[in-house]
């Protein structure tokens, strides 16, 4: 067939692609990948006991004061992400409907199920994340609503421990942690993709080896104390 | 050998499609896909029926006709093109589902036969390099290093069959398209253009309604020239490139 033209609408600039998307994707995500982190690495106090995990949450508070006032760093820290969550969802559900859009008839006969299933895991995965992550802020950091037998007060530490003694809290923490560990691993490497980071096979190797680290790494981290404390390896007191 | 072949029908571009079921018998294991499709359309044709509409043009793996969704697997099983796929790769007495590629920047226009000219519109774009005809300078006076020769080389290979889209569970062309974008970026005479050049495609791309690559790797692993997942790769870095010099 002779070529035909379709007229294009629009400004035609790198900011109105999908590739710019993902772009906006792959930042937000190394965001959130530098925080989760960090979150586990704090999470871990609860070893050292429940006033050096309290004494840690203070610090976080006090972090560049008196430049900053008392919390000051960590609204900061947390303006910066909620403005990530957004660009990262926005992006993920602009991609998403496109691709929704792209194929309109389904094929008969359904794709070696491996790879589609990623594009599964990730959306719907990203989906429950953002899920959990009401539940987890509500518990933790607005409502801090206790559902454990024990007394709190205001401890960060005493309301970590309380909650954890109860199993399905552990339950619902170790699904979300699978979740976050399949998400890290494509999140991370696709994300190296994304930047044009892995061009070679050798640099792919790596952006692979890299995901699977940050993947494990997280989620073992953080799973470590729900499940010490469900099993009374830390106690409140 | 004897197998069943379901099939899609679609009289014309808007006609509602199905899929029909149809039984061959004594098919060579020597012959290719389409040679078995051909025989079967004989066997129509002498029952007075509507023959079906595939497309082919080579025969032998090099203009990228053939394409056609085979068991859910894009030019089926092997990683060759339909046409180079042989009856040898079925077993006696399988059932196998044949389907057009499936993108709405594909319209099917009857049975298996789909619109590729989104591809074409998707080159004009971008997939050239503007140079002056007729006084051809000599080929030594601009030197091109060996490694950078072979990967373009590599990525010249892409024959737009579009299998890439038809197996991406985003309907994307990325692979497609980072295979121009490699062949032309990794030689000197590309360079002029290569921020215009990506920026052009990938809107071009997105306009005529292909999804965005969500890293999934499906396409590299349909690719009858076995392009690899890195020209995408090579594209997204040249996009972020192209912002940032301001495109
Ligand atoms: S990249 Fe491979 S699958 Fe895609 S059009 Fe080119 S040859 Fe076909
Ligand atoms: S008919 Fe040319 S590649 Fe198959």
């Amino acid at each position: 067939m002779a070529t035909n033209t379709l007229p294009r609408t629009g400004q035609i600039s790198a900011r109105r692609t999908t590739v710019f998307m993902k772009l906006l994707m792959a930042l937000s995500g190394a965001l959130f990948v530098f925080y989760v982190l960090l979150h586990m690495y704090g999470n871990l106090k609860i070893f050292a006991g429940v006033e050096a995990f309290d004494e840690y949450a203070y610090h976080l508070r006090t972090i560049l004061t008196p430049i900053l006032p008392f919390g000051g760093f960590l609204w900061l820290f947390r303006a910066l992400l909620v403005v990530a969550l957004v660009a990262h969802a926005w992006s993920a559900f602009y991609l998403w409907s496109k691709a929704q859009g792209a194929r309109k008839t389904r094929y008969v006969a359904k794709q070696a199920a491996k790879r589609t299933l990623k594009t599964k895991w990730m959306r719907w995965g990203g989906v429950a994340l953002l899920l959990f992550l009401v539940w987890h802020l509500l518990q933790f950091t607005i409502l801090k609503f206790n559902v454990g037998p024990d007394a709190v007060g205001d401890s960060p530490g005493k309301l970590v421990i309380s909650s954890f003694q109860v199993w399905w809290v552990v339950l619902i923490y170790l699904l979300a942690l699978v979740a976050l560990g399949l998400h890290l691993y494509h999140g991370v490497w696709s994300a190296t993709q994304t930047l044009g980071w892995a061009g070679g096979v050798r640099s792919r190797r790596n952006a692979k080896a890299t995901a699977t680290v940050i993947a494990l790494v997280t989620s073992i981290g953080f799973a470590l104390p729900p499940l010490a404390i469900l099993f009374g390896f830390v106690k409140g007191n | 050998m004897n197998l069943t072949l379901k099939i899609w029908r679609q009289a014309g571009p808007r006609a509602q499609g199905e899929m029909v079921t149809y039984p061959v018998t004594d098919i060579s294991e020597d012959m290719s896909f389409l040679e078995m499709l051909d025989v079967l359309n004989e066997q129509l044709n002498a029952r007075g029926e509507e023959p079906i509409a595939f497309d082919s043009d080579c025969r032998e793996g090099i203009c990228g006709m053939c394409g056609l969704m085979i068991s859910g697997q894009a030019h089926g099983p092997e990683v060759t093109t339909t046409c180079q796929l042989h009856m040898r790769s079925f077993k006696d007495g399988d059932e196998i589902t044949v389907e057009p590629w499936r993108a709405d920047a594909f319209p099917v226009i009857k049975d298996l036969v789909v619109d590729r000219s989104s591809f074409d519109r998707i080159i004009q774009a971008g997939g050239f390099i503007s140079a002056n005809t007729g006084s051809a300078p000599e080929a030594h006076s601009v030197p091109v290093p060996k490694p950078k020769a072979d990967r373009s080389f590599m990525a010249a290979a892409c024959i737009g069959c579009g299998a890439c889209v038809a197996a991406c569970p985003n309907a994307s062309g990325m692979l497609f398209m980072g295979a121009k974008i490699t062949h032309l970026g990794e030689l000197p005479q590309g360079q002029p253009e290569r921020d215009a050049r990506v920026v052009s495609m990938v809107s071009t791309h997105d306009h005529e309604g292909f999804g965005g690559c969500t890293n999934v790797g499906a396409c590299a692993d349909a690719c009858p020239k076995e392009i690899p997942l890195d020209v995408i790769n090579q594209l997204n870095k040249d996009l972020r490139r192209a912002l940032m010099h301001g495109e």
